[in-house]
């Protein structure tokens, strides 16, 4: 519908631009702001698409679609889990829909694409979905900024530290062979191993692997005290689904990535899910008052309870406009506009707790240790069982010996010889 | 690590479903020479049609049933509204069921959504059997029990009964079938609705297990080419052979070459096909 | 076995150049070099795809349309060359020239490989061969993490700063793809595209005339692969950017369609036809997230009442007008 309605106004813009105006005088304080929302409508992970798409219309009706006094006007592209299509549609948003920012993408390969496009033309692009741990550490740049995002390793840092504490010893690590399967893997490995706990061995399969039992048939041989699983989407079901069924639940407990234990996986499974532990700055079961209002208002709207996409574009949205507020909408000095969201501190978000970013335009959060249980609704949901508070993307590493070492690979999991 | 009793299940079971899914597939092939690139959709369009049965009604048979049916409407639909146009041009049927298969993949995704769903299995078949000191999940063993009756039935019919007579003759030469007086298109109507149904019934059982998804479709199509072009066209034993071999490279890659695992499979198919193009059972027209 | 979906429409044009047909050409090229003086960046960026799937729409009509093999495996030839031009700048640290050389060295030999083990079959088993090929490049292009970069593909700015410009990008886009439709047009029309056009419409009357059906074969598949390979290390340049779906099968259908809107056998029909899903695409995605139901239509449509694509239906009622 926002597209209609955009098209529309859009197309009065040319005309009127066609007929000798200045396009650059339509661009008053008290016109429009044009938010480019980039999102995979279609495709593998159409479903996160959809709920990206439904958190930002729900952030910004909230606001009764004005911010700073000035109209928001939503213009929504689909990029079709695909970073061809990405960049295409970037290009669409930015030269032809001349957005005042993007925001969104939801595949690390995306958001990859869509931020090698923009560090050629500078326009500001908000990334509350994209992980890419070098997006904010090695390869930073600068009009890209993670508002209400993580990096992949920030929480499996805590978790490895938790299992250590849970006085797992050895464990065994699955993940999908892909950059954010290595940096999720990378943070535990690294931080389980320098505690002097060993990772036995790990797994990598492609993306979309159908089939997880030549694996499982390997762990259940393996005496292992835990396994880590770093499954997104329909390997996360079918992984959860699997390891429930080949009996591994409840004789060996399974921890999981955040994505792995997401709304968006666990919401049409049903007790095999049950029991896993992940790490992560939101818990839709947290009993937090902010929280729980949220995710009560989300539900009622939407019929289903939020996922990290709906949330985080949610908080993304919101943390943008602050900026956007602070500046009294004059963002068109597109430098001042990334200083000020820089400078932004999240507060009242769903999370309950102030968030900033740090030097690097990344949040600092109090993550959660969450499990999966029970909720009152009989479907299942993250509640806390533990907080690590002030999490950076450095763990506890000073930034800049951190950043000396390689990025986690596939050859460079951080682990340590014992 | 390496290959035990346990991965070779595995394999085995996995083929299984192949087997369900590529013999629809390679009755097509052989009988109408279409190369369905829809059957994949049919197989995800079929897994999401018995979910939601299966979840209403709480009855997996009724689940396998709905999406056999509706599965087989679809083929018939298929057959007698678009590929009756396009009769006679292999190419031009080869890419009008790939515009098919766009369509029907976009339709799954408005009507189920993109959440990845797993068909609920029967409480009889949860849990797993212990067997020598192994633990093996029972959906996976019936899996293979209904992979082996399919292979029963289609012999049956293949080589029992009037329409099987008939359809293996079409398969060897469509022609003559049709000048010695028989409907031949009746035939291929009858081949293409059941080939339909049984990439319904493989969408529902493999939905238990390897869950249904946006983009399964042409995973499982993939491996089902893979199959019918080791198989050759047409042939009940070719597809029952290709089954095994993609069923066990599979697992083979997936253990010992994880780097290489798609060569492990296409890599001697592409070298089968340039040497054998017609497969390892299927004749010349 | 199948002839593609074209009989007519080559043989009408069989008759040697004429002075009309050059000046035609000439015109359109001068119209298209004009486009940047009136589009829009965006415009101009989609113009500069539409050449690029053009030339690689019309490299796939080399066998589609002359050689009656209809190849799923041009995606993965076009995008092998991306790889090794952004590979070849941002890890090797090569001039882009260079890399693009190389890049398209790099798929003409794929394609060689391709025509080896193509080359023996026809029809329907060519497309299953070629698809499977294909599928082979996209695996190893998604598992060889450390060279490829995996899922996440290879990035960085790798046009060249005489480039760096969207209106000179477009010119030097517009000027190599019209020289190599050209070479692509006289390709065709000389004795060993007629040797093609004799495999295509029969393999065996020509083997009994003592060609070497293979051999022609091989050689057309390997020069189809340069002009894919072109259009791919074009495509490098373009978005500064590749990932597995640039060799994905997707890719190869899209492409393919494009040769068969604009109608097989037509040759400079793939510009149409790349237009036309090009322009397509990007009106439908403002209106619907359906896109793909559009594009499965529109190729059922095609299939069904127009499988000589749009210039060859042009061409068939033009002959019928003239009659």
């Amino acid at each position: 519908m926002d597209r209609r309605r955009f098209l529309q106004t859009s197309g009065l813009t040319l005309a009127t631009a066609g007929f000798g105006f200045n396009p650059f005088a339509a661009r008053a304080a008290d016109a429009p702001i044009k938010v480019g929302v980039l999102a995979p409508l279609t495709g593998v992970v159409a479903s996160g698409g959809k709920e990206m798409v439904e958190g930002t219309q729900f952030f910004f009706e909230k606001r009764g679609n004005k911010i700073a006094g000035r109209a928001v006007e939503l213009m929504i592209e689909d990029d079709g889990s695909n970073p061809d299509t990405s960049i295409q549609k970037a290009r669409k948003l930015v030269e032809q829909g001349k957005v005042d920012f993007l925001i969104g993408n939801l595949l690390a390969n995306t958001g990859l694409a869509v931020a090698n496009y923009v560090k050629g033309t500078g326009t500001p692009y908000f990334i509350p979905i994209i992980a890419a741990d070098d997006l904010t550490q090695r390869d930073r740049i600068k009009n890209v900024v993670r508002v209400a995002g993580y990096s992949a390793s920030q929480f499996s840092h805590p978790l490895g530290d938790w299992a250590l504490k849970k006085g797992y010893k050895k464990i065994v690590t699955v993940g999908q062979d892909y950059t954010f399967g290595h940096e999720q893997c990378g943070g535990l490995a690294q931080v389980f191993t320098e505690g002097g706990g060993e990772v036995v061995q790990q797994f990598w399969h492609p993306l979309n692997t159908a089939d997880f039992s030549p694996y499982l048939g390997q762990i259940a041989n393996m005496k292992v005290d835990a396994v880590f699983a770093m499954e997104t989407g329909a390997d996360a079901t079918r992984f959860i689904t699997q390891y429930a069924s080949f009996g591994l639940k409840g004789k060996i407990p399974l921890l999981g990535a955040m994505n792995a234990t997401d709304q968006s996986v666990i919401r049409t499974l049903g007790e095999e899910c049950e029991g896993i532990v992940s790490a992560a700055h939101f818990a839709e079961g947290s009993d937090n008052p902010a929280t729980a209002a949220f995710v009560k208002e989300y539900t009622a709207k939407f019929g289903k309870t939020p996922s990290l996409y709906g949330f985080s574009m949610y908080s993304g949205a919101m943390w943008v406009s602050k900026a956007i507020e602070t500046l009294k909408g004059k963002i068109d000095d597109r430098n001042a506009f990334i200083d000020t969201v820089l400078k932004t501190e999240l507060d009242n978000s769903p999370l309950g707790k102030t968030v900033k970013l740090d030097a690097y335009g990344n949040p600092i959060y109090d993550v959660y240790i969450r499990q999966v249980k029970k909720a009152p609704n009989g479907k299942f949901w993250n509640v806390p069982i533990e907080t690590y508070p002030a999490v950076s993307q450095f763990w506890k590493y000073d930034p800049a010996t951190y950043m000396k070492q390689p990025p986690y690979s596939r050859n460079f999991q951080g682990i340590k010889k014992s | 690590m390496g290959m035990n009793a346990f991965q070779l299940l595995n394999g085995l079971t996995f083929a299984a479903l192949l087997f369900i899914v590529a013999s629809g597939f390679t009755l097509i092939f052989g009988l109408l020479r279409i190369v369905n690139l829809a059957h994949g959709a049919l197989y995800l369009f079929g897994g999401y049609v018995g979910y939601t049965v299966a979840v209403k009604t709480g009855s997996f048979t009724l689940g396998a049933i709905a999406a056999m049916i509706a599965v087989a409407l679809i083929g018939f639909a298929l057959n007698q509204g678009l590929l009756r146009f396009v009769r006679g041009n292999d190419l031009r049927q080869v890419l009008l069921t790939l515009g098919v298969a766009f369509v029907l993949n976009d339709m799954a995704l408005v009507i189920w959504g993109g959440d990845s769903f797993t068909v609920p299995i029967p409480d009889a078949l949860k849990g797993g059997l212990t067997f020598f000191g192994m633990f093996y999940p029972k959906y996976r063993l019936f899996v293979l029990l209904v992979g082996i009756l399919v292979l029963i039935a289609l012999y049956l019919l293949l080589f029992r009964t009037r329409l099987g007579a008939l359809i293996r003759a079409g398969v060897d030469d469509a022609e003559m079938v049709e000048a010695s007086g028989i409907n031949i298109r009746r035939v291929f109507l009858a081949t293409f609705v059941l080939g339909s149904a049984l990439a319904g019934l493989g969408g529902m059982m493999g939905g238990a297990f390897l869950s249904l998804y946006p983009s399964a479709d042409s995973e499982i199509l993939v491996f089902s080419l893979a199959v019918v072009i080791i198989g050759g066209r047409g042939s009940l034993l070719g597809v029952a052979i290709g089954s095994l071999l993609v069923g066990l490279l599979n697992t083979v890659g997936q253990v010992m070459f994880p780097e290489l695992a798609y060569f492990v499979i296409f890599g001697p198919m592409a070298l089968l096909l340039a040497f054998r193009p017609l497969g390892l059972f299927g004749k010349a027209t | 076995m199948p002839n593609p979906p074209t009989t007519a429409t080559v043989s009408a044009s069989r008759s040697s150049v004429s002075l009309r047909a050059v000046i035609a050409a000439a015109i359109v090229v001068a119209a298209a070099a004009l486009l940047p003086l009136v589009l829009s960046t965006y415009h101009l960026g989609l113009a500069t795809e539409v050449l690029i799937f053009g030339l690689l729409a019309m490299s796939i009509d080399i066998l589609a349309g002359f050689a009656g093999r209809t190849s799923l495996g041009h995606g993965a030839i076009f995008g092998a060359s991306t790889y090794v031009v952004v590979y070849a700048v941002m890890t090797a640290g090569m001039p882009p020239l260079a890399a693009c050389l190389l890049g398209v060295l790099a798929a003409t030999a794929l394609a060689a490989v391709f025509g080896l083990l193509a080359v023996r079959t026809s029809g329907v088993y060519f497309l299953l061969l070629t698809l499977a090929l294909g599928m082979i490049v996209w695996g190893i292009c998604l598992r060889w993490t450390q060279v490829t970069g995996g899922e996440n593909g290879l990035r960085g700015a790798i046009r060249p700063a005489l480039l760096a410009d969207y209106r000179s990008f477009y010119w030097m886009v517009l000027a190599v793809t019209a020289v190599l439709s050209l070479a692509i047009w006289r390709f065709v029309r000389s004795p060993f595209g007629l040797t093609l056009r004799g495999i295509r419409d029969s393999d065996s009357r020509m083997r009994s005339l003592g060609y070497d059906v293979s051999l022609h074969l091989f050689i057309g598949f390997t020069v189809s692969g340069f002009f894919a390979g072109a259009a791919g290390a074009m495509y490098a340049l373009f978005n500064s950017f590749v990932s597995p779906s640039s060799v994905a099968l997707p890719q190869s259908v899209e492409a393919l369609l494009m040769t068969i809107a604009g109608g097989v056998g037509t040759l400079f029909g793939a510009f149409v036809g790349s237009a036309a899903i090009i322009t397509l695409e990007n009106i439908v995605s403002s209106y619907t997230e359906r896109w793909q139901t559009v594009l499965g239509v529109t190729f059922i449509l095609i299939m069904i009442f127009a499988p000589e694509g749009i210039v060859g239906t042009i061409r068939v009622l033009v002959a019928r007008l003239k009659r």
